[in-house]
Order: C-alpha cells, then sequence, then structure tokens
C-alpha cells in the first residue's frame, strides 16, 4: 500500500513537472523541471529494484539537463522570461492529438487483461544485468558501442563551425591580400563564400 | 502498485511529451519533449519487465532506450548548433529549406 502511494506520489510529480515544462517562460526553469520528471521516473525504477538503471538514469539526466541550460541560454535569441511571447505553433491541433494519444494509451492499459507476471526478478539484479550483458545479450552491447561513436563523430561533423567541405588549413593568404586568413579560412575550396555566413552552402544542394 | 497504474502514468508522460514536441517552435524545446516522450517509453518498459517478465535479460532492453535517448540528445544538439550558425535561427520554421 505504501509502495502504490509513493509510486503515485512519484507519478504527479513526473507528470506535473513534465507540463511546467511547456508553461513556464523561463528557459532555465523548464530545464530544472525536466530534470525533476526524470529523477521523479528514476525513483520509480529504484522501486522496481532497478537500482542500477535508476541511478544511471537519475545521474545522466541531471548532467544532461545541466548541458542542456547551458544550450537554451546559448541559443535563445531572447530570454522570454523577461519577455512573454508565445512559442507554440498549432497549439490547439498538438493539445487534440496529445490528448488523444492519451486516451488510446491509459485506455490500453485500463482494458487489455494483462497476464500474470512470469519467473522471479533475480536476488542481484545489477549482477544479474552484468551477466547479461556480458552474456547472452552481447550482440545488443557491441551493437550499441558503433552507434555511439557514430554518434560523437558525427556530432562533432555536424556542428565544425568549418562544414563538412572545407579546407583544413585554410589556405594562406597571398602577399598583400590584407583581409585573407584572418577570418578561420574565408578563402575555401567553395569559391571564398563566408564560413560563417553561408555554411551550408557547401554541402547537401 | 500495478501494471495499469505504471502504464497510465507513463502514457502521460508520453503525451505530454507529444504535446511539445508537436507544438514548440525552438528546436531546443522541440527536444524537450522527446526527452519526455522517450521517459514515458523507458517508465513503461520498466514496468512492463517488473510485472511481466523479470528475467535478467529484460534490463538489457532499458539499457538501448537510455542509449537511444544519449544519441537523440548529442544529436539533437549538433543540429541545434549547425542551424544556428549556417541560419541564425533556433525555431523550427525557419528551417524548411529541405521542404521546399
Amino acid at each position: 500500500m505504501l509502495t502504490t502511494v509513493i509510486f503515485a506520489a512519484l507519478a504527479l510529480i513526473a507528470v506535473a513537472a513534465g507540463i511546467v515544462v511547456f508553461r513556464t517562460d523561463s528557459m532555465a526553469r523548464a530545464t530544472y523541471a525536466l530534470a525533476v520528471s526524470f529523477v521523479a521516473v528514476g525513483a520509480m525504477m529504484l522501486q522496481f529494484g532497478l537500482d542500477y538503471i535508476g541511478v544511471v538514469t537519475i545521474l545522466m539526466m541531471v548532467m544532461e539537463m545541466a548541458i542542456m541550460a547551458i544550450f537554451m541560454v546559448m541559443f535563445m535569441g531572447m530570454n522570454p522570461a523577461l519577455m512573454p511571447m508565445d512559442m507554440v505553433h498549432n497549439k490547439r491541433g498538438s493539445l487534440l492529438i496529445a490528448g488523444g494519444v492519451f486516451v488510446v494509451l491509459a485506455a490500453g492499459a485500463l482494458l487489455v487483461p494483462w497476464p500474470a507476471r512470469r519467473g522471479a526478478p533475480a536476488v542481484d539484479l545489477t549482477a544479474s544485468l552484468g551477466e547479461a550483458i556480458m552474456g547472452n545479450k552481447m550482440l545488443v552491447m557491441l551493437t550499441v558501442s558503433p552507434v555511439l561513436f557514430a554518434t560523437l563523430v558525427s556530432a562533432v561533423v555536424l556542428a565544425n563551425p568549418r562544414g563538412r567541405y572545407r579546407d583544413y588549413p585554410p589556405p594562406l593568404a597571398a602577399p598583400g591580400d590584407a583581409a585573407g586568413g584572418t577570418d578561420h579560412g574565408g578563402t575555401g575550396s567553395d569559391g571564398g563564400t563566408a564560413p560563417h555566413d553561408h555554411g551550408h552552402h557547401g554541402g547537401g544542394h | 502498485m500495478s501494471l495499469p497504474l505504471v502504464l497510465v502514468a507513463a502514457a502521460a508522460l508520453f503525451s505530454v511529451g507529444l504535446y511539445g514536441a508537436l507544438s514548440q517552435q525552438v528546436v531546443v524545446m522541440v527536444m524537450m519533449g522527446l526527452e519526455l516522450m522517450i521517459n514515458g517509453v523507458i517508465l513503461a518498459a520498466a514496468g512492463f519487465w517488473w510485472f511481466l517478465a523479470p528475467a535478467p535479460d529484460g534490463q538489457v532492453l532499458l539499457l538501448v532506450v537510455i542509449a537511444a535517448m544519449t544519441v537523440e540528445m548529442a544529436l539533437g544538439f549538433a543540429v541545434a548548433t549547425l542551424l544556428h550558425r549556417s541560419q541564425q535561427t533556433d525555431m523550427t520554421d525557419m528551417a524548411k529549406e529541405l521542404s521546399e
């Protein structure tokens, strides 16, 4: 009974924090609300006995939200907390779709006759997870590893100020060319467009 | 604590995230919506695992979902950086040239 009450409280906190993310004007508060939502879900994992995954979720998400807060401040042209504005489009349609999805999913959760539990959890769940990763589920981890590596490479390539198709190092400026060589390789292979203004011209078209 | 309760909570998280992903204009806010949706998926997967078949192997699925969330965040930030650098914007509505 007590576990149900704690779970319901955590679920309420998670969903309420999720709603706050899209209701608050402050970007920092939105990020922290999302972190609260993740911490609540991590605590629910701990209730299931998933110590390792619960703690990983909490630690990872708190760090991730700290990074996200930096990105929010970095990329937002203005501060909506100081200058309230509606940063949404098609609010009505989105609400309808989200409400419809919730009704369908909740109806499924409540109406489907779920089968009885099969098997019992291991005594030490973390140890059993380690054995699964290193044993019969090793292929999963062998697949996830290159995916994460490819993510690292592609994220660096995408976020690189030079873009995908520029020379490195930048060509040396000709003698007497006062402007050359000072703008991070502006005389690149695509005819000398300035990289910061038209970086997307280099590829994709 | 029962499976339907867990699934309803997960559905609520997923739906709130879906609303955000559909309605927000700022790229980072769209990513927050996607994160909330994956949050709901993690909770539902944990509930299924615990209440239906608590074999050790099921936990690996949760690890995969968490890894997928990490990939989404990393590439999302990279695309946001690229968008800001090339278009000077952080809004999805101003990055439509691929659809034109």
